[in-house]
Formats: C-alpha cells, structure tokens, sequence
C-alpha cells in the first residue's frame, strides 16, 4: 500500500499483494484493505467478488489448474476436467475434504500453441494426457 | 539520452557480440519453457564454457513456431533446431563453426517465406531484460527522433499516413483517435495501453510484452508525445506474470537510461508509465470497463459517448491502444507513413499477428501482411489439418468472432472481410478445427464464456446469453425442437441490437455464423438426434440406431 501511495485507485493492486501472500482473501483482510485505502467496504468487496482471479476461500496444499481457453478445449480440457472431477470427487473450484488438493480453471494462460495446458502449482505443463495428470494427483494424493 | 548517445551505446552492444564467434539463442517463452527451455540453456551455458570456444548464448523472446519447442537458433550461420533437449546441448556446441547437427535441423522454410515480421522482428533476437540489446537494434531512436526533429502533430500525420488500424479487433484508425485525443481540452492527459488479452486462445500480446516489452513501452512515449499526455499506464492481465516481470524490468531500466522520466532527451517533454494488474475478468478488455478496471473500481462498462479520447480516465482525455498497436508505432515513426502503407490490402495496412492454434501442425505466432489468404496460412504456414484430419473451420476473433468454414478459405485477411463473413479480426486468435470438433457444442463453449463473462450491467448480455446457453444446451443434449433454432436466432438479434458493450453486441457472433455455415449440424442434433462429431453425449438414441435413421 506504501508503494502505491496509499491510493484509492491502487485497490487491486492491493488486493493481489494480499492475495499472494496469504493466497486468498478473508473478510478481515477485505476490510483493513478497505479501512487503509479509505474505500467504501462495499466497493472493496465489490470488486473482490467481480474478478474472478481473486478467491474468499483457502486453496489446498496443492492447485491443479486446467486451461479452459478455447484452443485448449479443442483438444479436450473439457474431459480432462471431467477426469480430474471424478478422481478428486470434488467440482471444479473446489477443494478436497482433507485439504490437499484444489481443482481450479483458468480462462487462458496463454500457451495455446501447446494445448491442453495443465499448471500444476502454477508450473506450466502442456500437450497434457489424462494419465499424465491422473499420475500428478496420485502422486499428490500419497503425500 | 541522446541520439548521439544512443548510437553509442548501440556500437557498443554491437562490438560486445562480436567478441564472440558464436551465438546461439535460446527461446525462453512460456511454450518452450514448458518444455524445458530453462533446463537447455543452463547446459548449453556450461557446454559452451566446456568447449572453450567463444560463444554468447542468449535468452530471447517467442521465435514462432511453438509446436517445435524448445526451439534454438544459432547465428551466424542461422541454423534453427527443433526439439531439443538439455542432452543435445554438447552436440550443438560441438558442431559451431562446422555443419550442423542433422537430426535437429528444423525445416520451415515454408512456414517463415511467407511471413513479414514488423512487430516480431525482435522477439527471437534480442534478450528482453536487456534495453541495450533493444538499443542495438535502432531501439528508442524513432522516441528520440520524434522529439527532437518532428512537432506532435508531424507524428500523428505519419500514422495517419500510415493506414495504421487499431489491432485490439475494433479497427478503429489508430492516427484518428490520436488526433482526436490531441485536440481535446485540458492540460492532464494519459495514455493507456491494453494488455488485457482476454481472448482465449490468442496470446500475440503475452508474447510481445515478454519478448519485446519496450518497443510497447517506446511506442506509448511517441503516443504521449504526439497527444500531450505526461502519464501512461499498461493494464496486464495477473494471468500473465512473466509479462509483468519483463514490463516491470523494463520501465526501470528505461528510467534509469532517462528514455523515461522527466525532461527526456533534454526536451521540455515529461512520461512515465505504471503498471496496473487485471484480475481476470474479459469485459476488462472494453475500453470504458478498462478504465474503471485501473481507478481501482469493478470493470462494468459505460454507455458512449463521451469517449475515452474526450472523458477517459478520472474524467481526462484518454489514448488508448492495444499492445500490438503500440508495438507497430516505432518502426512506423522510423520508416515513414509509406512504408507501413506499401503493406497489405487496400483498407487494412500493415501486418498483423496470429496466434495459430488448434488442430494444426505448426501451432504458434505467425506475422504475415494484411490481405494473404486464409488457405495459405492454414495450409502452408500452419502446414494444414494433421492425423489425417479434414479441415472443418477456423474460428478468428475469440468468443467475439465467428467460425469461417472451408469452402471460403480463399479470403483475404482484413478487417472489413472478415466483417463480411459474420466474423472479426478480433486481437488475432485463429483457432483450426477439424471434424472431431462439433460446431453445435463450439458455439456453447463460446456462449457459455460470454455468459460467465458478462458483467451483469445490462440485461440483453446477462439475461440473453443465459438464455442462449440453455437453448444451446438443449440442442446439444439431443432435446432441442426446430421452433429453438428460430427463437435462438431472434434472441441473437435482439442481444446483438440492445447490448451497452462490445462483448454483449459480439456474443452472438459464434452462434450466428455456426448457424448461418453449418446448419445441418445443428439440424442433425434436433431431427436425428445425433452428433456428426461425436462429441455431443445424445444419452438416448445409440449412435448406430440414428445412422439407421439416416438411411
């Protein structure tokens, strides 16, 4: 916040420096972001639950991230997600039970020349199988 | 900073590489680095120290063809290597000054004959965290030469002159808008850049700001010089954070070298550029949506006018242009108006960048003039549809653009063709598909982003893709009657018709051309109850059965 200022206008800028360092937001962060910034609460909050890259829940230990960009849903993200959702049992955005594992989707990650793209905590794997990402979870899931 | 100083440091960079016998580049971006790029370099690096010859191995930005990553080329001789892994590097090494390793040679010649790289020119070339090898290549001489030897209104005369349309998918005649913004009353003035690459499946810009970030940062200066602006921001999507790094780097070093800054090139003119972070969100790339994005506020869009270039940003006059736009103003200012006009087709001048993705052999950045045809660029740079695929369609302009089919392939690329055939430039993506790809359901995925994309402000976006969806979900699932088809197309209308922003008024667009090009598929999916793709799950009626149906 020192950096920008303390600049109203610097609000999500704010945001995604508190976002990485505690990796989500929590109504406690939202409003002493919100007191510093001298923003209403509502607009803070406004904009938390606008962008979709900001999240009001923990993520697991670890977070699978599947593209869902167009070229990458050409070649099949679509069933790789649908693969991911029935081994984790959970629905994309969510986290397992015991806390291990996150199912994200990103929108694009920009690496459609290597379509489907897979991050796994945030490492960019690309021309990914089913197997290929089935092994990452299983290996995950042991830990 | 001056232009004297500048070639000085040029001749420097210059006599530094020469020191070595060799160079050999490695391409760092984030497909070959997926690949193992880094992994490469590091042993090249230590190959090279090994061998004791004198070789400069380099990290560059995108070199273009993706699908052969890890990709090295190796200069003088300009050998280009496909595939290659960290175990190759001593036999790279070995083989300078001698012919080149067999097995990894890399031919494309087809693939780079037909291409003019204006906005790529760097990118490959040059490492993207050093400003001095940007210098070396005529880098900050077209900033330094508009401010010292042409008036503002020389510049934008240049890029009027120059044909030059805006390359973020509007079109919009990029010396008008500067002139409009030129004209506008009051002392304070910004100019933003849009770095917000929404479309998925297009990623020129990603590769521009990390390949190249300060011909963007270079050309936003001449903006700002030639609108009276003294402030500049570039909004970059949070997905991109290499992008960031690079930018970030690359202010810094452009401030310290005093391209940046105050009183630049010991002229009256002062700019300096931040860096704003989107948060995922694709109506961000609206230009009004945008700058709400950057005063720190949801990106909801406005109605216009007042336009940005009257009432933008905290209510100042606003410049604002996309990445690959500000990326074509140096070479513009440097080799004149006439030079960029000579290029491409009677209304659409210059180049334009494709990223060039989907069923298709070579994926990755193509830079090719206005005007080519669509078939050379699929089958003979793209090398067509590979596994023994037929070509189907190729989808340009993202979830705002349209599918073209194959039997209009021979269209030229411009903006106002593209327009013709119910589709749009759009930032560049250019996504193949071959029969595996079910027309029905591609015009779902792209509903189905527009729907969770819209900003909710106004109703015929909100309302009407989710309408649209559901309809669509029903022909897919095999449920849908003929009455939806028409319903579907009124609905489109009407969203295309009432919609505040582009994303709502282009939503329809894939829904539209699918219909309006492959009809029968959908038709299929209503009457027959099957997916000639096979994509569609039509749980009821068996494949087999519906065959018989068709018989």
């Amino acid at each position: 916040m020192r950096k920008n200022g303390f600049a109203r206008h610097a609000l999500i800028e704010t945001l995604h420096t508190v976002q990485s360092a505690f990796g989500y937001l929590d109504d406690d962060s939202i409003r002493f972001v919100a007191r510093s910034l001298r923003v209403p609460l509502s607009q803070a909050y406004g904009v938390v639950t606008f962008y979709h890259y900001f999240s009001l829940k923990p993520p697991g230990k670890h977070t699978i991230t599947v593209c869902a960009g167009t070229a990458c849903y050409i070649k099949g993200a679509d069933k790789l997600v649908a693969v991911a959702e029935k081994r984790l049992g959970i629905s994309q955005g969510q986290t397992t039970a015991d806390g291990q594992i996150s199912l994200m989707t990103a929108r694009c990650v920009g690496a459609c020349s290597r379509a489907p793209v897979v991050l796994s905590d945030g490492e960019v794997m690309g021309e990914v199988g089913e197997e290929q990402m089935l092994e990452q979870l299983e290996r995950w899931a042991v830990e | 900073m001056t232009i004297e100083e500048l070639e000085q440091i040029a001749k420097s960079v210059c006599q530094e590489n020469d020191k070595y016998d060799f160079e050999v580049n490695v391409c760092m971006d984030l497909a070959c680095m997926s690949q193992g790029a880094d992994r490469l370099r590091d042993a090249l690096v230590k190959a090279a120290e090994a061998s004791g010859k004198n070789v400069l191995v380099r990290r560059t930005g995108c070199m273009g063809p993706c699908s052969s990553g890890p990709l090295v080329r190796v200069d003088p001789e300009e050998h280009l290597y496909h595939h290659v892994k960290d175990t190759n590097a001593e036999a790279i090494v070995k083989s300078l000054g001698g012919a080149p390793v067999p097995e990894l040679q890399c031919d494309l010649n087809d693939h780079f004959d037909r291409q003019v790289r204006v906005v790529l020119e760097n990118a490959g070339h040059i490492d993207p965290e050093k400003i001095d090898d940007y210098i070396s290549r005529d880098g900050y001489k077209a900033l330094l030469t508009a401010l010292t030897e042409m008036t503002p209104s020389g510049v934008i005369h240049r890029i009027t002159e120059s044909g030059l349309r805006g390359r973020g998918g509007g079109g919009y005649p990029t010396g008008l808008k500067w002139g409009t913004v030129a004209k506008a009353s009051g002392d304070l003035k910004y100019v933003v850049c849009n770095g917000d690459e929404g479309d998925p499946g297009a990623f020129m810009d990603r590769s521009v700001m990390e390949g190249d970030p300060h011909r963007v940062i270079e050309g936003m200066a001449i903006a700002a010089y030639a609108v009276g602006a003294s402030k500049g921001f570039i909004y970059v999507r949070a997905e991109y954070p290499v992008a960031v790094a690079r930018l970030t780097a690359a202010l810094r070093d452009a401030r310290r070298r005093g391209l940046l800054g105050n009183s630049i090139c010991n002229t009256p003119f002062n700019f300096d550029v931040e860096i704003r972070l989107g948060a995922g969100a694709f109506v961000c790339g609206e230009e009004t949506a945008l700058l709400a994005s950057i005063e720190g506020r949801r990106g909801t869009p406005k109605t216009r006018p007042p336009y940005p270039a009257v009432s933008g940003l905290w209510g100042k006059p606003t410049l604002l242009n996309n990445v690959e736009t500000y990326a074509n103003i140096a070479p513009i200012v440097r080799n004149g108006g006439k030079w960029f006009a000579d290029m491409g087709s009677e209304r659409s001048k210059g180049t334009k960048v494709f990223a060039l993705t989907g069923k298709i052999t070579n994926t990755g950045l193509v830079e090719v003039p206005m005007g080519i045809k669509l078939r050379e660029i699929i089958e003979v740079i793209g090398g067509g549809v590979p596994g023994g695929h037929t070509f189907k369609a190729v989808q340009t302009g993202g979830p705002s653009g349209g599918c073209i089919p194959a039997d209009m392939l021979d269209l030229g690329v411009s903006y106002d063709a593209l327009m013709a055939v119910g589709s749009i430039m759009g930032s560049g993506g250019m996504i193949v598909m071959d029969d595996t790809s079910c027309m029905v359901n591609v015009a779902k995925f792209f509903v189905d982003f527009c729907r969770s994309e819209s900003c909710g402000k106004c109703i015929p976006c909100r309302a009407g893709t989710a309408q649209m969806y559901t309809l669509l979900t029903r022909i897919c699932a095999g449920s849908g009657t003929m009455e939806d088809l028409e319903l579907l197309v009124s609905l489109c209308e009407t969203i295309k018709e009432t919609s505040l922003c582009g994303l709502g008024m282009t939503a329809p667009n894939p829904v539209l051309s699918t219909l309006k090009y492959f009809r029968n598929e959908y038709i299929e999916h209503i009457v027959h109850k099957r997916c000639p793709a096979g994509v569609c799950n039509i749980a009821s009626v068996p494949v087999a059965d519906s065959k018989e149906v068709l018989a």
